[in-house]
């Protein structure tokens, strides 16, 4: 399942250059609201990569069920002798990797617009980033599997996925914006983390929970 | 309707007439004054947004995993309650804080997670009304998620400081201001419940046509 999206993917680049190119006009959307005489806004940078990350990724789920429904190959997928979880699984892991495909690009530009030193500690940044991520597309990849029988599924995935990855967002900018300060708060850096990963790990066992009766028509 | 659903109503509209002479004979609160008075409304329209919310969830769990239609029409007339004491307790909360707070706002752990709970409830609803065919159990996944999101909202606000007044205010007041704020809480109450029955009633009524439609089609 992977592989198939991973594979469509890469011979087209579509949802990926789309959504990367939305990302950095999101960025320098922010850049010109908020950089006034060349002095960025204290802790800003941590927001600013948060909610880009969010509006591109909830534009990436989008496109990527869109294609599954042009063609209706999601119902063949469905059809599959695949268990049900397996599906959910592997869009999952497309979305994530795509996700942090374009995170790769949007954590430079944001360290160099926003002149923070996002870059010092980049293993931490790694994993939070990666966690985040993973929360925002467990919960977005199974709405938009939902939503792909929806009308109007457009303006419903960002209406129903933001107040739900609400706590994401916090966590994910908080534990950055901790790990931009010069003195990094080890425990505060954990206590987030720590905040991430259980949210995870309930969201995507509720996903696997649910996608079963969910997706059956 | 059954049978104790009129008494009822005139029982609500009559507790509702009272209780403006109840909370404006209750004491004054010796340092925030009349504003404290609003708290007759909100908290009663606090713990019914609560209340709504909790038979929302666990009626859209029910159908999810039973199928059985009845509780979706719960669910569906719960969260429509959820929103409509979601915005008193919303407006109310704000009004108080002015006064008491000096703000009408605050990141406060439990205005954070009321609004969003309320956010959620009106995507429910926003989800029903345009999610065309299918969108019932869509609506109930999203109740499932909304409750298990409640916890990590918790978690998340309340590692900054919190300033709302605790519950465990409620058990220790004197009765000249328990009172009236039971008495209120009744009153919401009975209102919830008078609402809640109509509103599932009317679903009945609409699942009941639907189904004369087909066999007159059919």
């Amino acid at each position: 399942m992977l592989r198939k999206d991973l594979m469509v993917e890469v011979r087209s680049l579509e949802i990926a250059y789309t959504t990367l190119f939305f990302a950095v006009s999101c960025v320098l959307v922010f850049a010109f609201a908020l950089v006034q005489e060349g002095r960025p806004p204290a802790d800003g940078a941590a927001g600013i990569l948060w909610i880009a990350i969010a509006f591109a990724g909830t534009l990436a789920l989008g496109r990527a069920f869109e294609r599954e429904r042009q063609s209706e190959t999601l119902r063949a997928l469905l059809l599959a002798p695949a268990a049900r979880p397996a599906v959910y699984v592997g869009k999952l892991l497309g979305i994530v990797t795509l996700l942090v495909a374009g995170e790769i690009v949007l954590v430079p530009l944001v360290a160099l617009f926003f002149q923070a030193p996002l870059l010092a500690r980049p293993i931490w940044l790694a994993i939070i980033l990666v966690t985040g991520t993973v929360g925002f597309a467990a919960v977005g990849t199974l709405f938009a599997a939902m939503l792909v029988r929806a009308q109007s599924r457009d303006v419903l995935l960002p209406v129903l996925l933001y107040p739900i990855t609400v706590p994401v967002i916090i966590a994910g900018v908080r534990a950055t914006a901790a790990l931009l300060q010069p003195e990094v708060d080890g425990e505060i850096l954990r206590f987030w983390l720590a905040l991430l990963m259980c949210f995870d790990i309930v969201f995507v066992t509720l996903a696997l929970w649910t996608f079963e009766p969910l997706m059956t028509d | 309707m059954p049978a104790w659903f009129t008494p009822a109503t005139a029982l609500c509209g009559l507790m509702f007439a009272i209780s403006p002479f109840l909370i404006a004979n209750a004491p004054y609160e010796s340092t925030m004054g009349l504003v404290q008075k609003i708290f007759y409304v909100h908290l009663p329209s606090a713990w019914m947004f609560l209340i709504a919310a909790i038979v929302c969830g666990v009626a859209s769990i029910r159908f999810l995993f039973r199928g059985d239609a009845r509780h979706d029409r719960l669910a569906w007339a719960a969260a429509e309650l959820v929103v409509l004491f979601g915005i008193v307790t919303l407006v109310t909360g704000p009004l108080w804080a002015r006064k008491a707070w000096g703000v009408w706002w605050q990141w406060d752990v439990r205005l954070t997670a009321s609004l969003i709970g309320w956010m959620v409830s009106v995507a429910y609803l926003l989800l029903r009304k345009y999610g065309g065919p299918g969108s019932d159990k869509l609506a109930a996944g999203l109740a499932l998620f909304g409750m298990a999101n409640v916890p990590f909202i918790y978690i998340s606000v309340n590692y900054w400081r919190t300033i709302h007044p605790t519950t465990s205010v409620v058990p220790t007041l004197p009765t000249s201001f328990g009172l009236p704020l039971w008495f209120s809480t009744v009153m919401f109450l009975l209102l919830f419940v008078l609402l809640l029955r109509a509103r599932v009633r009317l679903e009945e009524q609409r699942a009941e046509l639907d189904e004369l439609y087909l066999s007159v089609d059919g």
